[in-house]
């Protein structure tokens, strides 16, 4: 029986600016249970970003609960005690920003192993060479700065900077939307491996669907700071409930005819994504719904158990 | 047949840098006829931008330098033409849609401004006066499903959304009715829903107008949903080129066999390796194939020569010597 490492309890961040709250994440539950991937999935400003970040600390949540592996977690990092900052990491999307462009990739994989005290002094390089190997990369990449390698590998070296103190638990935030899809082939086989390797949990925030259909085990679709469905992966897909998910799904450029009978019918998407911070009232999404009901712009969907592990938010269930 | 719009044959561009020259193409070979809708696709850095800009005209010299072959504009070599000439191209015979609506736009000036100045330099806006020109711009953002048009003219680039950005910069290249469109990567900075919304809209704008057009992308799956013809592309030149349904159907050639697995599918049956290595460096670009270095089925000659184009019958060819026996 697997446990569940993450939890999410009606988690909720707002951020008070001068055009009113952003609720970039609102309510948002959900749970992650060991060995498995959660895929985020939803467009720009649906809040996926502010709960990895709620997740990782870098935000403070508004309310709600966090727990990670059944301790409360619900504080910034500032406050996280460094044991639990070493069991999370986290892959950024622009390995291009987030390494410091002044550091080796040696100074930049020592840091951690210091921080963390993971190896003593002599072994420090020893396990740099390590997480070398671990994310296919040569040796000599130690002495090389990130200006001097290429996307992909920069990515590489992010993640094995997230390996680096030996994490159960890692938020991958769209690691490779800026690589071309012949360089995330390949990134998306060595987290995948090494999922299996270092028994690692992830959840993966993307906009990309069918990276998830194949990384993926279970998938959450966001919208405006609210999950609208969330199911096993293979129910996910073969049965999608939600009219925004299959909104999503039907507008997915395929490259053959296979796919193109797993689509949903086309539905004709319309319309963009509001501002969040005037969300419409009722269901969120009621504006943009091909089958919008009288009830929608009124009253705010309940999230509906549908089937095994298969939720959706929306009044044409309920 | 229907008359060749444009017809690239052999061009190369070099960018001459502190330390050396980037060969960047390499003997692009590209032709589209009227009406036709042809897609470029590649990796980032293979020079599918470069391809562009050159048609237009717009490289920068320094640093890029055109050190051989035609691009044939309607029969004419656009290479040749003098600054008159070719702001005549400019008015009404090519425009362009650029990756990122956000850039192509100007700060500082008002969409009005920019819709109606692009109108006012093409053909059709001859002897009109500068109330019958605001009039055209409303209806090119009436046509492209914007609402309530005479406000957005007085607004500025940031008071629009993504989506909205790059409806006025496809308005605005339809408005001047030109001959020939390139959209570049139009949709890539957009959401998956939005993207659909901004590519049935110009899918049916030109096909309405008639306009030839090439969509450069790199994704394929748009590319399979957009056009007629494709040209794959990689390091500078031009590796295989089908109607849509045959690449799709069987692609031949490594380079776009790879491309192909590599992309995740919603069959869900897993990720291939994807291609080892990454674009050459143009400054000492691999000698023969370009792509042989990369290449899983590589062959003695293929670092020897560069591969012709190879006829695969049906309009299909290849630039690869695993199929020079059959030819």
């Amino acid at each position: 029986m697997s446990r569940d490492v993450i939890t999410a309890v009606d988690l909720k961040k707002h951020f008070l600016t001068k055009a009113g709250t952003v609720r970039a994440a609102d309510g948002v539950t959900f749970s992650i249970r060991e060995n498995e991937t959660l895929g985020l999935v939803g467009e720009s400003g649906s809040g996926k970003s502010t709960v990895a970040y709620t997740v990782m600390g870098i935000y403070k949540a508004t309310s709600g609960k966090l727990t990670f592996k059944g301790k409360d977690i619900t504080i910034d990092s500032d406050h996280r005690p460094k044991q639990l900052k070493k069991d999370i990491q986290i892959v950024f999307q622009d390995p291009g920003s987030s390494l410091n462009p002044r550091l080796s990739i040696r100074q930049i994989l020592d840091l951690p192993i210091k921080v963390h005290n993971i190896a003593d002094k002599k072994n420090r390089d020893n396990r740099i060479l390590e997480l070398l190997e671990m994310v296919e990369l040569p040796p000599d990449y130690m002495y090389k700065y990130p200006r001097a390698i290429g996307g992909g590998e920069r990515q590489m070296v992010a993640i094995a900077r997230a390996l680096a103190t030996d994490p159960s638990f890692i938020v991958l935030d769209e690691p490779t939307s800026a690589l071309d899809v012949s360089v995330q082939a390949k990134i998306i086989n060595l987290l995948l491996q090494l999922q299996k390797e270092l028994n690692l949990t992830y959840l993966f925030i993307t906009h990309d669907l069918s990276l998830m259909r194949n990384m993926a085990t279970r998938v959450a679709i966001m919208y405006l700071g609210k999950i609208c469905e969330i199911a096993p992966t293979a129910e996910f897909f073969k049965n999608p409930r939600h009219p925004y998910t299959q909104m999503l799904l039907s507008s997915i450029p395929v490259v053959s005819e296979d796919e193109e009978s797993l689509k949903p019918k086309k539905i004709i998407s319309q319309g963009e994504i509001p501002s969040p911070v005037d969300v419409p009232p009722g269901c969120s999404f009621h504006q943009r719904c091909p089958k919008c009901m009288d009830i929608c712009s009124r009253v705010d969907p309940v999230t509906v158990q549908i089937g095994d592990g298969h939720e959706v938010r929306c009044h044409l269930y309920s | 047949m229907a008359d060749r719009v444009l017809d690239i044959q052999d061009l190369q561009v070099n960018f001459d840098v502190y330390g050396g020259t980037l060969k960047v193409l390499n003997g692009v070979n590209f032709h589209l006829d009227e009406g036709e809708k042809v897609g470029l696709v590649g990796e980032t850095g293979c020079g599918k931008t470069t391809t562009a800009k050159s048609i237009c005209k717009i490289l920068p010299v320094p640093p890029s330098r055109i050190s051989g072959g035609k691009i044939l504009f309607k029969g004419k070599d656009i290479l040749e033409m003098n600054k008159k000439e070719m702001r005549q191209v400019h008015a009404t015979g090519i425009s362009m849609i650029f990756q990122d609506p956000t850039a192509s736009l100007n700060p500082v000036f008002t969409i009005g401004d920019q819709l109606m100045e692009a109108i006012k330099y093409s053909s059709l806006a001859e002897g009109l006066s500068r109330a019958e020109i605001r009039e055209k711009a409303v209806h090119a953002l009436k046509e492209v499903s914007l609402p309530d048009p005479e406000r957005i003219l007085e607004n500025y680039p940031i008071q629009l959304s993504g989506g909205m950005r790059q409806r006025i910069c496809i308005a605005m290249a339809l408005a001047t009715q030109s001959q020939l469109m390139i959209a570049d990567e139009p949709t890539t900075s957009l959401d998956v829903t939005i993207q659909d919304q901004v590519l049935r809209l110009l899918g049916e704008l030109v096909l309405e107008k008639d306009t030839s057009t090439i969509l450069i992308s790199h994704s394929l799956g748009i590319v399979r949903e957009w056009t007629q013809r494709v040209y794959v592309m990689y390091a500078g030149s031009m590796v295989e080129t089908a109607h849509t349904k045959d690449l799709f159907a069987e692609p031949l050639h490594p380079y776009t066999k790879g491309l192909m697995d590599a992309i995740p599918k919603l069959t869900g049956k897993g990720i291939a390796q994807g291609i080892e290595g990454r674009i050459p460096n143009y400054l000492h670009p691999p000698s023969g194939c370009r792509f042989h270095p990369r290449c899983p089925k590589k062959m003695p000659v293929c670092s020897a020569e560069n591969p012709p184009f190879f006829n695969m019958g049906d309009d299909h060819y290849v630039a690869c010597f695993l199929y020079k026996e059959q030819n």
